[in-house]
């Protein structure tokens, strides 16, 4: 945003300033300009029905409603170059490889709080970091075995982590069914372009959550995904990557605890069970160690883990990594561990809690979002260029009376992708989440990962729950 | 003091329970004024006891039994030593960055009435801590009745102070919010208080609270008596709040109609000769 309160024209993915497409694109510009509004109409209506069939849906928290519907999908799939690609691979495998080192140090010695690089109130006192992790050596010192960290792009080289997501981020059996309905819909572009698989996800992360069992496991680990229920937004996502990876979807109470030892029961009697990927929140993961009242977990749980029975993934207090504050730190966390300059950016942020960061932030709310710290979902955020005065006023109070609650970071101009519109074809800001899978063996990146799209004119808010879309996400073998 | 204290705790299950978890923080451990002389816990079960450290410091003692079970007997008895040290707990292992015990709970959270009373009793009672703790157990002493049975294991420390009663837990909650509140370290303790009238026997054991005071260290102060912890003291475990020091934390699977008995008996003894 400049002086006079314009945006800059965001950076097109497809079209170059000279009017041409940008490489990766040359084809869907080719395709795209030989369909009429009618027949891409044709073609969505197509894959809607094909993803109604399939049954992917989600649920809204909040919304009175709450009933399950489909997100919507674009046609247009998002396109990176192989040379793109690797870039970002190489930035997120530094990326989790930090967070995973971070995350060992503060619940092992604290060296870079004691360096004074993050203040250690920050992270001692975050309600995500859990004080019942201090000291219990992890196999493999691996805490993030799956993040899924969101990505923006503001121009041909800069792409920027808006959040890590290090504790159960969800969304990769969208990545799935999107690339499953595209090769149905559209087998000529699959034939015409050489795009790289996704479908070997499942595997990979059974590899990944195999790779990280207990040392005391057996050759063949047993893995179960550990889901809070059918209540849970996402359900579907859980029963569909159990399903993909063969193994079993249980609920806290299919688990018990023996002798500090996991097991599953079964038809044929108790199982052990060696890791548990776990979909449930830290805090009703163990009632006699966290919320007494979780009927979610598995009493025991934690003794368990502690004794070095179970491995869960992720581990318990990563969220403390999500912290919008802790964020603002990482690239100081990247040099800190691995002496190297992050490959990926950090969106610069002004964290509230010090004292002119914040009167900095309150004299600039019209120029600036500002999010909770422990804020995700898009909820709980301010716009400001968005925004009207009497809003920003009443979070300006917001912040005045919790500073520490609360960041804040420019507006970035995030990319926007030809995306299909009643009207036809227009540009739409996207996002990008890539799940990376750190295993004990190596880490796994799937090529691409989820693009979220902000189907509404204008709007930077690509999140399902707010009115966001999907695309496929093609990284080209070219 | 030379303590003999005995800690017995029953269920029974009016419908047979097919099994049970519990987690116990039922081990004292000694330190420059509590020596811990002998020690034992039993379960009327089969059952094997696996011992472990949480990340407090605490003896951590857990064990599942299969049922069906009519009920399970928890037995926990010992001798320990104390000395008065005026409240200062010298000698354990601090495991913990300090700023761990600066955190918020649910159950130490601090309302506007904590907060104020803190910071009254901090404007009050001048520069040194000590006089300010006193203060701050002095105002939750005007403002709750210890009245049993009325709050639970769960009640916050916000709840119990809006309704002016509790008991040592609520008082030593409130204590520990109002302390975290004006930057001062503080720590829920669970444990045995000896006391001439209650020789026949408890049914609940004692929870207090421990503050860290500049030059002192660790103090440990009884919310609910107005006073820091004496040689009467029996220090077993502690805790962000009561979850994190409960003698026993458990889970039955089946059964229902369950009923719980607790006897605590805590006497002076003499050295055996």
């Amino acid at each position: 945003m400049n002086s006079k309160g314009i945006m800059p024209a965001p950076f097109d993915e497809m079209s170059s300033a000279d009017g041409n497409s940008r490489p990766g694109y040359e084809l869907i510009k080719r395709w795209l300009d030989s369909e009429t509004p009618e027949s891409l109409g044709h073609r969505r209506l197509e894959a809607e029905l094909l993803f109604r069939r399939i049954g992917i849906t989600f649920a809204v928290y909040g919304d009175e409603e709450a009933e399950e519907r489909i997100i919507p999908f674009d046609i247009v799939p998002r396109v990176l170059t192989k040379t793109e690609w690797r870039k970002l691979a190489t930035g997120l495998e530094q990326r989790v490889t930090a967070l995973n080192m971070f995350l060992a140090d503060i619940y092992g010695t604290g060296e870079i709080l004691k360096a004074g690089i993050i203040p250690s109130d920050l992270v001692y006192r975050n309600p995500y970091f859990r004080p019942e992790m201090m000291g219990l050596k992890l196999p493999h010192d691996i805490y993030v075995q799956i993040a899924g960290i969101d990505l923006v792009r503001t121009d041909a080289e800069d792409f920027y982590v808006l959040e890590d997501n290090a504790r159960t981020p969800s969304g990769v059996s969208y990545m799935l069914e999107n690339r499953e309905v595209m090769m149905r819909v559209f087998p000529d572009l699959f034939a015409e372009y050489r795009i790289d698989p996704v479908e070997t996800y499942p595997e990979e992360l059974l590899a990944t959550l195999t790779s990280v069992a207990p040392n005391s496991a057996p050759g063949e680990p047993a893995v179960a995904l550990l889901t809070p229920g059918p209540l849970n937004s996402a359900y579907y996502e859980h029963s569909f990557l159990a399903d993909k990876l063969g193994i079993d979807l249980v609920e806290g109470s299919d688990l018990l605890v023996r002798d500090n030892v996991v097991f599953m029961r079964t038809t044929e009697g108790l199982k052990r069970v060696d890791v548990l990927y776990r979909r449930l929140d830290d805090d009703f993961l163990d009632p006699l160690t966290f919320l007494p009242t979780s009927v979610l977990g598995v009493p025991g749980l934690m003794n368990a883990y502690r004794a070095g029975n179970i491995t869960l993934a992720n581990a318990v207090g990563t969220g403390v990594a999500d912290d919008k504050a802790v964020y603002s730190y990482m690239p100081e966390i990247v040099r800190f561990y691995l002496g190297a300059e992050p490959i990926l950016k950090n969106v610069p942020t002004w964290r509230c809690r010090e004292k002119d960061a914040c009167a900095h932030v309150l004299d600039n709310l019209h120029d600036l979002v500002v999010k909770e710290v422990a804020g995700s979902g898009g909820y709980g955020m301010l716009i400001g260029p968005a925004a009207d005065k009497a809003t920003r006023d009443i979070f300006a109070e917001k912040i005045k009376a919790d500073p520490d609650n609360f960041i804040a970071q420019p507006t970035l101009a995030l990319s926007t992708c030809p995306t299909v519109v009643d009207a036809g074809i227009a540009p739409r800001h996207v996002d990008l989440r890539p799940f990376v899978l750190y295993g004990a063996d190596k880490v796994r990146i799937v090529p691409g990962g989820l693009t979220r799209v902000a189907l509404k004119e204008g709007s930077l808010v690509v999140n399902s729950s707010q009115g966001g879309g999907t695309k496929d996400t093609w990284v080209l073998d070219a | 003091m030379r303590l003999k204290i005995r800690h017995e705790t029953s269920y029974v299950y009016g419908t047979p329970a097919t099994r049970a978890i519990q987690i116990l923080r039922l081990t004292p451990r000694g330190h420059d004024s509590q020596f811990v002389v002998n020690w034992r816990i039993d379960v009327d079960q089969d059952c094997r006891l696996d011992a472990s450290r949480d990340p407090f410091g605490n003896a951590v003692q857990s064990f599942t039994v299969e049922g069906p079970l009519d009920g399970l007997t928890i037995v926990a008895e010992g001798v320990v030593e104390t000395q008065d040290n005026s409240g200062i707990v010298h000698g354990q292992a601090e495991r913990l960055p300090l700023p761990v015990y600066l955190r918020d709970t649910p159950l130490t959270r601090a309302s506007p009435g904590i907060r104020a009373l803190a910071e009254q009793a901090s404007a009050a009672a001048g520069p040194d801590t000590l006089p300010i703790l006193y203060a701050i157990m002095n105002g939750i002493r005007d403002r709750l009745d210890f009245i049993v049975n009325v709050t639970d294991s769960g009640t916050t420390a916000i709840d119990a102070f809006s309704h002016g009663h509790g008991v040592c837990q609520d008082f030593s909650h409130i204590f520990i919010a109002a302390a975290r509140h004006i930057g001062l370290p503080a720590r829920y303790v669970s444990g045995y208080l000896f006391h001439t009238e209650m020789l026949d026997g408890q049914a609940a054991g004692h929870a207090w609270a421990e503050v860290l005071v500049d030059d002192l260290g660790w103090v440990a102060f009884d919310p609910a008596n107005g006073i820091a912890a004496t040689d009467s003291y029996v220090r077993v475990a502690v805790g962000l709040d009561y979850l994190g020091a409960a003698p026993i934390r458990g889970t039955r699977y089946g059964g229902a109609d369950e009923t719980m008995e607790v006897k605590i008996m805590v006497n002076e003894t003499a050295r055996a000769g």
